[in-house]
């Protein structure tokens, strides 16, 4: 744990602070008493108030640099065994690849009835890339955060699924494609199914788009919520049982079977978690492709 | 947890990656699947017809091993009847040339008979004629008494 005077309560609220760059307003005091110059400046944010302070013109670089990593990571898995993809007898790494693309092509076909080159591919990013980042969960808490200290970053929340930044960065990425494909398929008969459902009546047309608009927007809410949602409660058990290391040499021992308890149920979690969010977006896309 | 400019960096790196899978490795990588099926799928086809084949050739080979059982035999039996057949006609060949054999030897017998009976027959009548001879002390004219001895020896 970092410093010496820490108490449990800083442990927590350190490790569930992103590490955050942006552009904080003039005038603002910071934490060592000096005044932000007129425009603003782009700094590093000293604890959560900066990072608060900032607003929207902020980043989390932590959550970023994970999420594009463990991205590139899917990417470049994936695309390796595609490079040598034959139809001869597959082996080791090019077995286990295919037998993930085997299992979302499975699920894709049980749930997607239209024809659409994306579906597939999109739900096989999903489905690895949130895979991936729900691991992040598994390396113990103080390890990558620790390491980093010593290199001088203060911050680092090393699970990208925990920042609702990510979650619903994803879920309004299929939003994006629900309404794309909702407009493209339908036309105007989205409009229309909008406007009079599930009233039909010209005078409840107000209502009905009230009530469509609100279940539109329910989709994505409810995906990363719930994504966010588990995984957030998921780090939080493990910082605390983290924190109960630190209550004494007799706490050592059920810490340690509660630690390694939590990370076998985790493991289930993190995949059905991005199985679930998976399985939604295709359910999702597979209504905006049905044509009333 | 702030909503920040995060969410706009993710919302372009969903894109990037869904893009990136969808052009370079969910194509090629469900081909090859694809293919690799199909493959599979053919070599079963071929298996099953192979063994169809193979049942097919044994039961001809069978067929084919009775018909040459029972054109063997045939030919065995028929080999049967001919070697009796020679045999049956040897014999008889045999048979005939005896009796032509004895037929000659006894022609021959009768032959040698006859010639004998005909030179004693002869000596006969000398020896008639020089005993009488010596009986009668005198010369007996031949010819007067040819007839008689002639008639004595046919006598004999």
């Amino acid at each position: 744990m970092a410093g010496e005077n820490q108490t449990v309560s800083d442990y927590i609220v350190h490790h569930l602070t992103n590490l955050t760059y942006g552009k904080l307003p003039e005038g603002y005091e910071r934490y060592d008493g000096s005044i932000v110059a007129d425009g603003g400046a782009w700094v590093m944010a000293h604890g959560g108030t900066e990072a608060a302070a900032m607003g929207f013109t902020a980043i989390h670089v932590d959550s970023m640099v994970w999420s594009i990593g463990l991205g590139i990571v899917f990417s470049w898995m994936f695309y390796s065994v595609a490079k040598k993809a034959s139809s001869g007898v597959p082996s080791g790494f090019v077995n286990a690849i295919e037998m993930i693309v085997q299992f979302v092509d499975n699920t894709v076909r049980d749930t997607f009835h239209g024809r659409n080159p994306l579906i597939a591919p999109l739900s096989l990013t999903i489905f690895v890339w949130i895979f991936l980042m729900n691991l992040m969960d598994l390396v113990p808490v103080d390890l990558v955060p620790e390491l980093l200290m010593l290199l001088g970053v203060e911050y680092q929340k090393i699970v990208p699924s925990t920042d609702p930044n990510i979650t619903f960065g994803l879920s309004i990425g299929v939003l994006i494609l629900i309404l794309y494909y909702s407009i493209k398929v339908k036309g105007f008969g989205f409009a229309k199914e909008l406007a009079l459902n599930p009233f039909n009546h010209p005078l409840f047309i107000p209502v009905n788009l009230f009530m469509e608009i609100v279940g539109l927007l329910a989709k994505p809410f409810s995906l990363a919520l719930r994504l966010f949602g588990n995984m957030y409660a998921g780090e939080m058990i493990f910082i605390l049982i983290a924190a109960l290391f630190s209550a004494g040499l007799a706490w050592m021992v059920p810490a340690g079977f509660l630690q390694i308890g939590w990370a076998i149920f985790h493991i289930l979690v993190i995949t059905l978690q991005a199985f679930i969010f998976m399985v939604l977006t295709i359910v999702y896309l597979s209504m905006a492709h049905e044509d009333h | 947890m702030n909503i920040n400019l995060t969410l706009i960096g993710q919302v372009i790196a969903f894109f990037g990656f869904v893009w990136f899978c969808m052009k370079f490795v969910w194509p090629p990588i469900i081909a090859a699947m694809h293919e690799r099926e199909k493959k599979i799928a053919d070599g079963l086809a071929a298996a099953d017809r192979a063994s169809h084949d193979l049942e097919l050739a044994q039961e001809k080979a069978l067929e084919r091993l009775k018909e040459a059982k029972h054109e063997a035999s045939g030919i065995v039996d028929s080999a049967n009847k001919r070697a009796n057949q020679i045999v049956e006609e040897a014999k008889v060949a045999a048979k005939t040339e005896a009796e032509r054999v004895k037929a000659s030897a006894q022609a021959e017998i009768d032959q040698e008979t006859n010639r004998a009976r005909e030179a004693l027959r002869s000596q006969v009548a000398a020896l008639t004629m020089a005993g009488a001879e010596k009986v009668l002390g005198a010369t007996i004219d031949h010819d007067a008494h040819a007839d008689l001895v002639e008639k004595l020896a046919a006598e004999l």
